[in-house]
């Protein structure tokens, strides 16, 4: 029973990791860049979420909602100012200017909210006995991991959709593949660009809220580790693929889970980037991602 | 080109002058009681940052990979030299000589790791080099957190807990899991930090001036280009790579020695971006930059102390890496500041009554 508390435990975790890395995915497989900040625009909606609620009392949806759409302003205002001028720029720039947003957003949450940790109030009841008994005593899941899960269901379902049937979706996929194509076909690759990083972000602050109400502990850092733990599940999947960051982060939660219960807390980062190698060692392209060959 | 080739040479010497310059005039500051206890205390610590800004100049800006764990290499040198010099202190009396080898261990480690790291990550195309020196940066940290190391008359033990270390009569314990190394002789000397940036100068130039320096700052402008004329992508990047990894190893087991105790949460991600500020401030690809900036910067915040500043230095930090990004590779921004400079050139040379634009 131990084992599929774990994984039930694991896949919830994975959930949210798979919600982050849908955000990372996206924005590499078009904008062909890794936002480093997207781990600290998980914090930041996360902190929203709490100060709506906390000190304005509002109702939890109206916090989660809030957050998003916070999040999904910060990151087209970061993609304007930071990324936008840098667009043909060689990307070892673009990626120092992502750390060096990664670490504005971090000292700012910092200045305002102060660097000591808060307990984030969940937007579901935690509450030991509230919770979905599948074997009274024995199997049991949190509504927390039921919301993660459900929310992790329908974002993945939902972008599938999207990217597939609507005009912008399409849209995306053009400028993935090809931008100055794209563009002489009439697309607008900025407004594409920038609609996806407001995907993304929106995707971080849903997951920053989850998060936090399942492991209730918010502070400037708290986006950074789940923010590389979920960059390595889209790896682990294939970086550009939504189906494979939604299998990259469940696996990479269960595995998380397993490695704490069964080998060491301490060690659970350690195995997790241990994974990143060996697929980078082993295939690459990650498990569901393809092998796009370079043109001259 | 004969004329390029001396010109890198004079550069190299003028590094050379400027670091043995400074260190008598300190020595002399020193020698004359004018340095307080305090500044005197940051000597061989800026003579590491010194070292960590000049090696990840290799990588970042003459390779032109994104470390972002250069920290995690510092962490192995300064781990493997605490334990090389405290295991050899009955066998090897002489402090210069241990410590000489510490840093020769700790340079050795870092390669070691350098090689784990960049075998997998520096084949592959894209980003990736900078999220697994990351992640590598943690490891290590995780790592070294739960780890329990001493020695005893039979030699080094090794363990995940100090009851399992099982130490014979009279060995002692170097590495205390969470608490880091701790009752650490300080062996660490401003000579030492000299020698050692002297040292790392000669490496880093003299692989930039060398065939295999040309093939590497080759790769760094176009890859395509550099391997469809012969150059061994992966042999090169390696090389660099690994050489930048063990001079911050070398750097790690000097920083380590200087202090009683060392703990692995110092060589955290906001170590590896500091040196990272140090490195983009100073100029991608100029070592005389890295050396000046990663000097300063790890004095200034010292001086500025009294001001209360400690908070909104890494927020400044984050803003410089920002904008000093813009403002290198906006084409825009780049021509605005080029224009400026010209302006202000053509009045300089108007007001000393020569002609303009004949300086370049």
């Amino acid at each position: 029973m131990s084992f599929l508390n774990n994984v039930i435990t694991g896949v919830s975790l994975g959930s949210i990791y798979a919600i982050i890395a849908l955000g990372y995915t996206m924005v590499y497989g078009i904008a062909k860049m890794l936002n480093f900040a997207h781990g600290d625009v998980i914090m930041v909606g996360a902190y929203v979420c709490f100060l709506a609620m906390g000190n304005s009392g509002l109702p939890p949806v109206v916090g989660v909602l809030l957050a998003v759409l916070v999040c999904t302003v910060l990151g087209m205002v970061i993609e304007r100012l930071a990324y936008k001028p840098l667009r043909s720029a060689p990307s070892l720039a673009v990626l120092i200017t992502a750390i060096g947003v990664s670490y504005l957003l971090q000292n700012s949450a910092q200045i305002f909210w102060g660097a000591a940790t808060k307990t984030f109030t969940p937007i579901v009841s935690t509450d030991p006995e509230a919770r979905l008994w599948l074997v009274p005593g024995q199997l049991s899941i949190s509504y927390v991991a039921i919301l993660s899960v459900a929310c992790c269901v329908v974002v993945m379902a939902g972008l599938t959709l999207f990217t597939g049937k609507t005009k912008m979706g399409k849209a995306m996929r053009a400028c993935s593949e090809n931008k100055a194509a794209a563009q002489l076909m009439g697309i607008n690759v900025d407004s594409t660009i920038s609609m996806t990083f407001a995907i993304g972000s929106a995707l971080a602050a849903l997951a920053g809220v989850l998060m936090c109400s399942a492991y209730p502990v918010l502070s400037p850092t708290t986006g950074s580790l789940p923010g590389i733990r979920a960059f390595t599940a889209a790896v682990f999947g294939g970086i550009g693929s939504i189906p494979g960051a939604f299998l990259g982060g469940i696996l990479l939660g269960v595995i998380e889970t397993f490695v704490k219960a069964y080998i060491s807390t301490d060690l659970s980062d350690a195995v997790v980037f241990a994974v990143l190698i060996v697929v980078l060692l082993v295939k690459p392209s990650g498990l569901l991602g393809k092998y796009v060959p370079e043109k001259v | 080109m004969k004329k390029k080739m001396s010109k890198s040479a004079r550069n190299g010497f003028i590094n050379y002058g400027l670091v043995i310059a400074a260190f008598f005039v300190l020595r002399l500051l020193v020698g004359a009681g004018k340095l307080s206890n305090s500044l005197q205390s940051l000597l061989v610590p800026a003579c590491c940052y010194m070292v960590m800004a000049v090696s990840l100049n290799l990588t970042v800006g003459i390779l032109g990979e994104l470390s972002l764990g250069h920290a995690g290499f510092m962490s192995l040198g300064a781990f493997s030299g605490i334990v090389t010099a405290v295991a050899l202190q009955g066998a090897i009396p002489s402090v210069p000589l241990r410590l000489a080898l510490a840093m020769v261990v700790g340079a050795l480690v870092g390669a070691l790791g350098g090689v784990i790291v960049g075998v997998p990550v520096l084949r592959l195309r894209g980003d990736y080099l900078a999220i697994v020196t990351l992640a590598f940066g943690q490891i290590i940290k995780n790592i070294i957190t739960v780890l329990y190391v001493g020695v005893d008359g039979k030699g080094l033990h090794i363990a995940l807990s100090n009851e399992a270390l099982r130490l014979a009569e009279g060995g002692t314990t170097i590495i205390k899991g969470p608490m880091g190394a701790v009752g650490v002789t300080k062996l660490a000397s401003f000579t030492a930090g000299f020698l050692l940036i002297l040292i790392t100068l000669m490496v880093v130039q003299n692989l930039v001036n060398s065939r295999s320096g040309r093939a590497i700052l080759a790769l760094r402008d176009n890859r395509i280009a550099a391997e469809s004329v012969g150059v061994n992508v992966i042999k090169y990047k390696l090389m660099a790579f690994v050489t930048s990894a063990a001079l911050a190893g070398a750097a790690g087991a000097l920083f380590g020695l200087n202090y009683s105790s060392t703990v692995a949460s110092k060589f955290d991600f906001n170590t590896s971006i500091l040196v990272l500020v140090f490195v983009v401030l100073g100029g991608l690809g100029s070592i005389r930059g890295s050396l000046i900036s990663a000097a300063l910067l790890y004095v200034l915040p010292e001086l500025l102390r009294s001001f209360d500043i400690a908070e909104y230095r890494m927020l400044i930090y984050a803003v410089v890496l920002i904008l000093v990004m813009l403002c290198t590779n906006n084409p825009t921004l780049r021509s605005l500041i080029e224009g400026l400079k010209e302006k202000l050139g053509s009045q300089k040379a108007v007001r000393e009554g020569k002609g303009g634009g004949a300086n370049e």
